[in-house]
Parts: C-alpha cells; structure tokens; sequence
C-alpha cells in the first residue's frame, strides 16, 4: 500500500526527518510513537503532500506509484485520508456540504451525523466553534465519506473525553473497515461491511491500511493495529510486532531505553 | 429648504468619493420606453440578475424607473400597500411629504441630494398601514438605459405601527451605457413595532458612477434588516447609508457583500446611530477584490446608556492589484455603551485550501470553495429563488475572473 524510502523532509529549510524507511501492506495497520516535537505529524503530512514540507531526498509510493511530487488532492484521490491534529475552520461552508464534498449523498450524510453524534453540527460552518471532541468527530465524519485505503490519524484520542475515545475508535476501525460491530448493531452504518451480519460468511479480510500517531494508546483498544515504531530524533529507529509491547516497554523505560532495547533484540 | 439655498448646495462637494461632475451628463425627464416589454434584451436580463422577476410570481407590487420616468407601478389586487411614483406621491398627500419629505435625508447634504430635490421628483413612494404584513415581497427597479443619463431618485417608504414589508429593490444599467450617473436618494421610516427588510441589488456598468444618499430612521422595536448585494463591475460607487435608532428596543441589520473586479471603485460605508437606551446594531461587511479597490467603512455611534453594537468587516484580496481598506469606527457618548469590531483584511490562509485539497478537491476549486463560504452571509428575508439566484452566481465564482 505504501513505501517510503529513505526519505528525507525539511521546513522551512529545517531538516526534520532523516531516511525514513517505511512498508505499509495492504490491511496493515502500524501505530507510531515517539516524544514530542520530533517529526511524526511531519511526516504524516508529508505522506499527504502537504506544501510546506520538502522532501530533499528518498520517494514515496502508493500503490506502486510514485506520489513524491504529487500535489496533495491527487494523493486524497488516489486514496489516502488525514486526520490532522488541528483543522481549521472554513466559515461559510456548512459540515454537511463538506461531508458531501467528500463523497457522501446527502442521505449518507444524515446517517454517518447520526452515527457520529454530528447531527446537529450538520448547518454549521466546518469546525467553527468545534470543541476537540466535535473536531475529531467532524474529522470522521468526513473520512467516513471520503472512503481512504490509507487512513492516516495524527494523535486522534487528543482532547476527546474518555466516553467519546471509544466511539473515536470505532468509526477509525469502520474506515479501516476493522469492524467490530456485533450482530445487534446490524443497521447501524458501521455495519455496513460487517460480515458477522452476514452468517455465512467469515469476518472479512480488510484490505485498507492505517497509520496511526499516539502517545497515550488508548485507540489501540478499538483499533487492531500490527506493528508499532518509534520515531527518535528524525528517524524511524525499529519495529516491534506487539504496539502493546511498545508501549508498555515506552511508559516503564522511556523512549531512549526503549529504542535502545528493543533494537538490541536484533528486531529492527 | 428654499430654492436658492438648494441652488448654492449644488456646488457642495460629498464627505467621500471623487467629484462628480453633474453638468457632463443629460439631465432629461424624456419617457425612453413606455413599458418593460419595449425594454432591450440585455435590459431585461440585467433586471433579472438584480432579482427582478418581470412575471411577477411571488412578489406583492412592482415598480420600474427606466432613466428618470416611471413606467410601472402596480400592486397585486388585495394587497394593501400604496406604492407610487413619488411625485405623484406628493400631490396626492401634502400632508405626508410635510412629515416625511427630506426628513431623513438632508436635501442641502451634498450636491447630489440638491439636485434631486431641486427637480420634479423621480423614485418610488411606498406606505404600509398600521399592523398590515406584507407576505410577498415587493419589487422595485430603477433601470438606467440611456447614453449621458443623469438619473434622479428620491424614494420614500414609510412603515406604519406594526407593518411588515420586505423589500427587493434592484438597481442596473443596461450594458451599452458609456457615460451615466445614477442619484439615488432613499428615505426609510420604520414605525414602531414595524419590521422591514430591505435587499439592494446593484449591476451597474464599467462606466457608471453612482451616488445612493440613504437614512433610515427606525422607531421603538422596529426592525431594520438591510442587504446589499454587489458583484459586478462598477466604475465608482460612493455611499454610507444612515440608520437611526430613536425609540427603545430597535435593532438595525445591516449586511454588505461585495466583489470587486479590475476597473471597479466601491467606498461602501454604513453607519449605525443608537440614540436611545436599548438599541442594537450589527454591520456585517464581506469583501472581494480581484483586482478591484474596496474603502470599507463602518461607524457605530453609541449616544445613549445600554446601547450594544458589533461592526464586523472581512476583505479577501484575491489579487495583486487593487484594494481593500477597511475604516472601522466607533464612538461611545456614554458609559454604559458596548461597541466592538473585528475587521481582518488579506489572502485566503494556506491552510484553509490545502484542508479542502487533502478532502480531494484541486486548489482553484478550493479556494473557489472557500471564497463562497466567505460570502455567504445568512441574508435573511429573502425569498427562496433570490437567494438561489445569489447563491448560484457565488457557485460560478472563479478566483480569476470573478462572478
């Protein structure tokens, strides 16, 4: 789904990143952790195209092509979705135009407000006002639309009270199409690839990709994720096959002794 | 006023604009078209885009000026308004242009409003009585179609104790116009308890220059609800519309959305004087240049305690020539005023279009998408196909040629 190879990113003249390598498979989700300030929602919007990040060296594939000049709206075409971590308001254009701008009918629209509790945000302007909660709901809302293959998600749980993470996870799992509605939630809109609706079919293999950035790792509970890195000083140090492990070996030791450590296991 | 004191204001300069100089144009009361139906066709167009609907669905009266006759003026059957040629107005009522005639306005204000009240009076006279409502809105029209014309208005509008109207009113010239000025001059009494609402669309010429004197004068809980709509080009436009608040508890509404594009000069101003303990007032101002010059200016006049009042003037430069300037004021002459403005003038933030971009959308199409959603104000009291027809008009917005 994506490779990034030994990339490199500046602003505004400031190397960030350093050789990032980085292997996304199709139905694979990697979680990325790391201190703050030290390039991860760089390098998500690096990944979506945004202008003021350059890549000064390495390239970037999606689906086997070669997106490292792309301009952003190409990228959102070719199937890759952000959740940035503060989105600004576009005052004039209500939220249901821009859900519908995203690709939803104005029914859909209806349904996904509902599911996301955004009903009554429908007539106003696109995150005017929004508390962090409503943010990250709005983003949602307008992924849920968008259909991404790859959902890129920049600290998703951030200002969102402890009731509102886990319907936060579930619409993230739902574009991940990472269902994990039971058989009495059958009409809600999230079920709609549920397979467990569907008795003779086997939980179906989604082939959508997410990466995820997290500091606190309560989204982990929602969203089965594969593989976690640590992102140290610019650059991607090593993986580990259990986020879960990362982050507990993260809260005991501190990323320092935790990069260290796991690399030591000969794992990266 | 006398004459004579009226002939010496002819030579009085305005506070704001470029000198016009009124002896270069054709100053005739000649009839150039007897009906709408001998109107051109570009003509008939043009009143169109100033939500003139000619088959008159949904509107409760219609009046036309073209140049300085009136050619129209008819009210639907059962419908209780008065609406007139105004000096036809005149004759009828003496007694009304003794209350009402150039109470608003000061005819000796500038040159402009002098020569109007020297001359036999064009424009349009409309009374509702006490506590009748209006449904459907009126419409009136002052077209200008002739070369040179010097074009004279003086409308009145009274609204009785409890009357309810809604008012479209729609200003063009036709577009083989090189050389015309238009003098509109629009007094607005709103009575107690009353609520009018009161929409100008303008769609004048490259050529044009125009010249609108207005006052408002809005009485205890009266309602002033004012829209202006202007998009096209304009060759130089100069007003700063008045409303007075002189009884308790009267709000004042007043909406401008402006585009500018190459070759246009709008100084759109407005004012809101609070005279008395609990009044209100809002002035929301959008502006666009693409190239374009745009003078904003707002005043709020706080005159009285318990008075509150919120000027709010945004401008997009959307090119490297032209210009907006915005001249926010405010004035308290008492300690128990509340007056506040926001005024933000410059590009489209970066981070606006690319948020649209990462959602799919190409950059013109984003910022075209952001453009509109700056524009629309909620403009209330319009009716649904006008407010289609603007919203439409905003939908063919390109960044580069404007609307």
């Amino acid at each position: 789904m994506l490779n990034i190879e030994h990339l490199t990113v500046a602003v505004n003249g400031k190397t960030i990143l350093r050789d990032i390598n980085l292997h996304i498979a199709p139905g694979e989700v990697h979680v990325l952790f790391g201190p703050n300030g030290t390039g991860k929602s760089t390098l998500i919007s690096t990944i979506m195209g945004f202008d003021r990040y350059k890549v000064l060296e390495g390239k970037i594939y999606f689906k086997g092509q070669d997106i490292t000049d792309a301009p952003c709206y190409e990228r959102a075409q070719l199937g890759i979705g952000v959740m940035i971590q503060r989105p600004p308001t576009i005052r004039g254009l209500s939220l249901q135009k821009m859900v519908e701008i995203c690709g939803a009918s104005p029914r859909e629209v209806a349904s996904m407000a509902k599911w996301m509790g955004m009903s009554d945000f429908l007539n106003r302007s696109v995150n005017d006002g929004f508390s962090g909660g409503e943010l990250k709901r709005s983003e949602l809302l307008q992924l849920m639309a968008q259909k991404p293959d790859l959902l890129l998600l920049d600290e998703p749980e951030s200002g969102v009270d402890i009731e509102n993470i886990a319907l936060v996870g579930r619409a993230a799992n739902y574009i991940l199409q990472h269902t994990d509605c039971d058989k009495s939630h059958c009409e809600q809109p999230c079920c709609g690839q549920n397979t467990l609706c569907d008795e003779n079919n086997p939980l179906k293999e989604s082939r959508h990709s997410g990466l995820i950035i997290t500091h606190l790792g309560h989204i982990l509970k929602y969203v089965p994720a594969h593989t976690a890195h640590i992102l140290y000083n610019g650059t991607l140090t090593c993986q580990s096959g259990d986020p879960l492990d990362v982050l507990h070996c993260i809260s005991e030791t501190g990323y320092e002794k935790c990069v260290r450590g796991i690399c030591g296991r000969g794992k990266a | 006023m006398d004459r004579n004191e009226l002939q010496s204001a002819l030579k009085k300069q305005a506070a704001f604009g470029t000198d016009i100089d009124l002896n270069s144009y054709d100053d005739n009361n000649d009839v150039h078209v007897q009906s709408t139906a001998d109107m051109t066709t570009t003509g008939k167009e043009k009143l169109e885009r100033v939500g003139i609907d000619l088959t008159e669905t949904n509107r409760s009266a219609t009046f036309v000026q073209v140049d300085n006759a009136a050619i129209e003026a008819k009210t639907k059957a059962q419908t209780p308004l008065e609406l007139m040629n105004t000096g036809m107005a005149a004759k009828k009522y003496p007694e009304l242009v003794e209350k009402y005639w150039w109470k608003a306005v000061k005819p000796d204000t500038d040159k402009y409003t002098a020569i109007t009240a020297l001359e036999s009076e064009q424009g349009y006279f409309i009374r509702v009585k006490a506590g009748t409502k209006i449904d459907a809105p009126l419409q009136a029209c002052v077209f200008m179609g002739h070369e040179d014309q010097l074009q004279r208005v003086h409308n009145v509008i009274i609204l009785e104790e409890g009357a309810e109207l809604n008012i479209i009113s729609g200003c063009a010239s036709d577009t083989n116009v090189e050389h015309g000025v238009h003098l509109g001059i629009s007094e607005m009494f709103v009575g107690k308890g009353a609520k009018l609402s009161f929409t100008m669309i303008h769609s004048w010429g490259e050529n044009v220059s125009v010249r609108p004197r207005t006052v408002t004068i809005v009485e205890e809980d009266g309602q002033f609800i004012s829209n202006y709509v202007c998009m096209e080009k304009v060759k130089d436009i100069q007003m700063y519309p008045t409303t007075r608040l002189i009884g308790k508890g009267a709000v004042a509404r007043l909406n401008s959305v402006l585009v500018a594009p190459t070759g246009s000069h709008m100084d759109i101003g407005g004012k809101a004087i609070l005279e008395v303990p609990g009044t209100r007032a809002e002035i929301v101002t959008r502006s666009i240049s693409t190239g374009g010059e745009i003078i904003n200016r707002g005043n709020l006049t706080g005159q009285a305690e318990e008075i509150k009042a919120h000027l709010e003037c945004h401008g997009l430069m959307l090119s490297n020539d032209g210009y907006i300037r915005a001249i926010p004021e405010l004035a308290a002459e008492s300690a128990n005023a509340e007056l506040s403005h926001e005024a933000a003038v410059g590009r489209i933030a970066p981070e606006e279009i690319e948020y649209l971009m990462a959602r799919g959308m190409s950059e013109e199409d984003a910022t075209a998408t952001i453009v509109r959603g700056f524009l629309n104000v909620n403009i209330e009291g319009l009716p649904d196909s006008l407010a289609k027809k603007i919203t439409d008009t905003l939908d063919t917005f390109s960044v580069h040629q404007g609307c």
